[in-house]
């Protein structure tokens, strides 16, 4: 063969002889390459809605055959019944977190990498040995009996991922619910650790307190009260609508995070931060669902009728809860942040979340 | 620097046994004295002594370590492209996972949410973190699972059946058995469904043929996608067989267990290897070109991970509690799968209703003959000429296998069950439950219907126990109608409006697609309407007939 006829040879194109690759033919439907079976809530579909929207399937979509097993009273696999809210579309929410399982691993894990690096480093200065000794029993006390009211949140949210019509509110409330259980058991490693630096710290003590402490009985009652719902999108209202900002984040940003620094503790606001930063996300997700089924064309009216009955009733147990917490406030020996000002910011945390849900603030919120 | 300094030596700092901290975290848990508990999902079982956390992972190390895991998903997906994976890949197979990844999704994020359903009946909460772990490795797996889907849609040839996915999904006549699968995990009795049926029996004993035996045969056809991922789920499914073994442990040393325990290995046992062995089994011996005659067939591999491993070492050691263990369904299955062909027939039905699927199946060829004779004797005889007819068949303007008198192939009823239609025709039974005749693919189906899932187990009131319902005989969906309208109707149709999604070959060509006038002019019509209507003599002879079976015509 001739140079010349070697390089037209290499010149001609090399036939595929077979490939599995998108473009390698076109024919109908080559080309159709997005979830096509429903609609995105903006003009594309998110990653998070191609891997969310109708993997929990609906008799009133495509569940062709309906659901196929049954409860021995007749209930559905997935029944609408399992709240008292209403909608006329239980598909339309989208979670504003967009979390799928990727970015729930990566938030997750990061948030467990900076709170170990802040314990471990922490320690390794000394710096447990240097907080204020009120400071130390305030931890061992009351941080300790708080991480109950974590946990028992994240077992309630547990429990109610169970009961939503949609993949979407269901997925919601699980990440709300991973969310809650490893901040609870964030709490406690971490008073186990730094109490290995405290000569006599009781890591037991934060449960009596829980169970037995006056201060921490509202508190109490208003997580078993949360945990006591039948209504699994009660549990996630009075979670993230009521307890958090009237208990929750009243504990959290306006005690621990404002006082520690002033006992040497730098550690606890960077633990605790993470709760905050879950709770915004919790909280978005949990508002644009209300939202939603607050302005449904059918069914507004009685929904928001619905969900201020249950503010209302958290709400009495939420603030006397917070009532009950008061005297912790008065405990450091350096006070910088004064209970009425938390207790306000709190009220007014609510009244501007209960404004964007339609919601009417009770009296005793109000005031 | 001395030999002895490591960084771990200078990092050190005393902290808390791993033991110690799944201690504390278990003493997080407290009974609520002011308001009960809500209601949970009913269970007819006991549950008085607390289950162990075998595992003693906290949060902690978990969150980490699973986001390591994904990195190493994501990242081999990434490179899977980059060295051109899908110009190599044999669509045979890809064309199996728009069903496979149609079913799988729901069921995983089914176990998701039963594990509300044990989280509040387990005593104590040391199992509590292995209950939260087992839910977000569910999400985790659900959502893995639709990325890889997502992905095969944008990158393979032929995204069509993947674009409908969880649509399809729904109404599929094929995925029906997924919907039994999952829907089986979390509703009725909350120990039956989240406990015995996902965890002690799918997850210990058939996600190894589900995850790891299927993702090998994926390599073997140049999808490396789906063993990265598959694989990644497996390890996974340590944690949960734990989760369900320990659960287990809590409830067996209560005699009055015993009783429910015994129905529900044996109803889970069996509708796990009804569902799993017909659509694992057919991905693994259909979807593949690989014909080594070294590699196992899914008869040898269910004999190493279901014979050897759980029913072996998992199952039979039950026997020391007082369990009476159903060793025959286990022969029975056994010989279902070497004696009696069953995925044989499964892989025969999907390709006689491969018009109204919503993916593409070829030919088997000379090639897989031989393979198939070599490791099932007798193979040819009984299915050679149907592949030779499905062949044959497959250019438009044929008349459609599932109509197509000539191949002498008769259309099957479905099983009332387990939903995988009654193929294994001389095993073939039917019963009155409720004052209405159903038909069932096994003893074991019938069993589970009439027996099982009631109100009263052998005398005893079983009160939590779930009950069949919904439209469970697909073909009743679709009795009277054209074929090609229940095509369309079903959505199993291209964005052109008229070339079908399914197509009986792997020809990427729009000159050899079928559209819905290809198949327009027969109509579908539901077995168990017509079996009904009979007079129980009329029946007595049909189950007579049916139980004979059919021969397939010689195909020239």
């Amino acid at each position: 063969m001739s140079a010349q006829t070697s390089r037209a040879a290499a010149a001609k194109p090399v036939a595929i002889a077979k490939s599995g690759a998108a473009g390698a033919a076109v024919f109908p439907g080559s080309d159709s390459r997005k979830y096509n079976y429903f609609e995105p809530k903006g003009r594309k579909a998110t990653h998070y809605e191609d891997m969310t929207v109708d993997v929990q399937p609906d008799p009133e979509r495509y569940l062709l055959q309906d659901w196929i097993i049954s409860f021995p009273d007749g209930t559905p696999t997935y029944s609408k019944d399992w709240t008292a809210a209403k909608s006329s579309n239980w598909h339309k929410f989208r979670a504003v977190d967009q979390e799928w399982e990727r970015t729930h691993y990566q938030r997750q894990s990061t948030i467990c990498g900076m709170v170990q690096n802040t314990i471990e480093n922490g320690r390794k200065s000394g710096a447990p040995t240097r907080f204020d000794p009120a400071w130390v029993k305030i931890l061992q006390n009351h941080l300790g009996a708080y991480k109950h009211a974590e946990f028992g949140l994240g077992t309630s949210t547990m429990q109610a991922q169970r009961y939503g019509y949609t993949q979407m509110v269901n997925n919601a409330i699980l990440t709300n619910s991973s969310y809650k259980l490893r901040f609870a058991q964030g709490i406690t490693l971490y008073l186990s650790e730094v109490g290995l630096d405290l000569p006599g710290f009781d890591i037991a003590a934060g449960k009596k307190h829980w169970l037995e402490d006056p201060i921490w009985q509202g508190v109490r009652k208003s997580v078993e009260s949360v945990m006591g719902s039948n209504d699994y999108l009660e549990q996630y209202f009075a979670t993230n609508v009521v307890f958090e900002p009237l208990v929750g984040e009243l504990f959290r940003s306006g005690f621990l995070m404002q006082a520690a620094s002033a006992q040497n503790d730098f550690i606890t606001p960077a633990v605790v931060s993470a709760a905050e930063a879950d709770y915004e996300r919790n909280l978005a997700n949990t508002v644009e669902l209300f939202h939603i089924l607050g302005t449904d064309p059918t069914y507004a009216a009685q929904n928001v009728a619905l969900f201020n009955r249950w503010l209302v009733k958290h709400a009495d147990l939420a603030l006397d809860a917070a009532n009950h917490l008061q005297p912790i406030w008065s405990q450091p020996r350096v006070k910088v942040a004064a209970y009425a000002d938390a207790l306000a910011h709190a009220k007014n945390r609510i009244k501007g979340i209960g404004g964007e849900l339609g919601l009417t603030v009770p009296v005793n919120i109000a005031s | 620097m001395t030999a002895s300094l490591t960084l771990n030596k200078i990092t050190a700092q005393k902290g808390i046994s791993i033991a110690e901290a799944a201690n504390r975290v278990a003493d997080l848990g407290w009974t609520p004295s002011y308001v009960q508990e809500a209601m949970t999902f009913p269970t007819d079982y006991k549950i008085s002594k607390t289950p162990r956390d075998p595992m003693k992972q906290v949060l902690r190390s978990y969150f980490p370590m699973q986001e390591e895991k994904d990195n190493r998903v994501y990242g081999a997906l990434d490179a899977a492209l980059r060295g051109d994976m899908f110009r190599n890949v044999e669509p045979r197979w890809v064309e199996w996972m728009k069903l496979f990844l149609a079913i799988i999704p729901f069921p995983e994020i089914s176990a998701a949410r039963s594990m509300a359903m044990v989280g509040r009946l387990a005593p104590g909460e040391e199992l509590r973190t292995g209950f939260t772990m087992q839910m977000v490795d569910e999400f985790r797996h659900s959502t893995i699972q639709m990325n890889l889907k997502k992905w095969y849609m944008e990158n393979y040839i032929d995204p069509a059946g993947f674009d409908i996915t969880e649509a399809a999904f729904g109404k599929c006549y094929a995925t029906t058995i997924g919907r039994q699968f999952a829907e089986g995990f979390l509703t009725g009795d909350a120990i039956t469904a989240a406990n015995v049926y996902l965890t002690v029996v799918a997850e210990t004993a058939f996600t190894n043929t589900l995850f790891v035996a299927m993702p090998s045969e994926a390599a073997r056809n140049g999808d490396y996608a789906l063993p990265t991922v598959f694989l990644s789920v497996q390890s996974d499914e340590s944690r949960h067989i734990g989760n369900g073994h320990s659960m287990l442990m809590a409830m067996i040393n209560d005699p009055s267990n015993h009783q429910l325990l015994e129905r529900d290995l044996k109803y889970a046992f069996w509708q796990n290897h009804a569902i799993v062995d017909a659509a694992i089994g057919t991905f693994i011996e259909y979807g593949t070109t690989n014909r080594d005659k070294n590699k196992e067939s899914y008869a040898e591999l269910w004999h190493r991970w279901i014979y050897e491993d759980y029913y072996r070492t998992y199952m039979l050691p039950l026997e020391k509690y007082g369990i009476k263990i159903h060793h025959d369904d286990v022969a029975a299955a056994w010989d279902r799968i070497v004696k009696k062909n069953y995925v044989h027939k499964t892989a025969q039905f999907f390709t006689v209703g491969w018009s109204v699927n919503f993916w593409r199946i070829e030919a088997q060829t000379e090639r897989d003959f031989e393979w198939f004779e070599h490791k099932y004797p007798g193979w040819y005889a009984e299915f050679g000429d149907f592949w030779k007819w499905h062949a044959k068949l497959s250019v438009p303007g044929e008349t459609n296998i599932l109509f197509n008198s000539d191949v002498g192939y008769v259309y099957p009823h479905r099983c009332w069950s387990c939903m995988v239609p009654c193929l294994i025709r001389e095993d073939f039974v039917c019963d009155e439950v409720d004052g209405k005749i159903y038909t069932y693919c096994s003893e074991g189906c019938r069993w589970t219907h009439k027996v099982a899932f009631a109100a009263e187990y052998e005398g005893r009131a079983t009160p939590a126990m779930g009950r069949f319902s919904g439209r469970r005989e697909w073909e009743d969906c679709y009795h009277g109608w054209d074929v090609a309208d229940a095509i369309k109707d079903l959505g199993f149709v291209r964005p052109d409006g008229k070339t079908m999604i399914a197509q009986p070959h792997l020809r990427f060509d729009a000159k050899d697609m079928w559209t819905l006038d290809h198949v327009r002019g027969h109509t579908l019509g539901s077995p168990l309407r017509g079996f009904r209507a009979l007079s129980p003599a009329e029946r007595e002879v049909a189950t007579t007939e049916y139980r004979k079976g059919f021969k397939i015509n010689p195909c020239h």
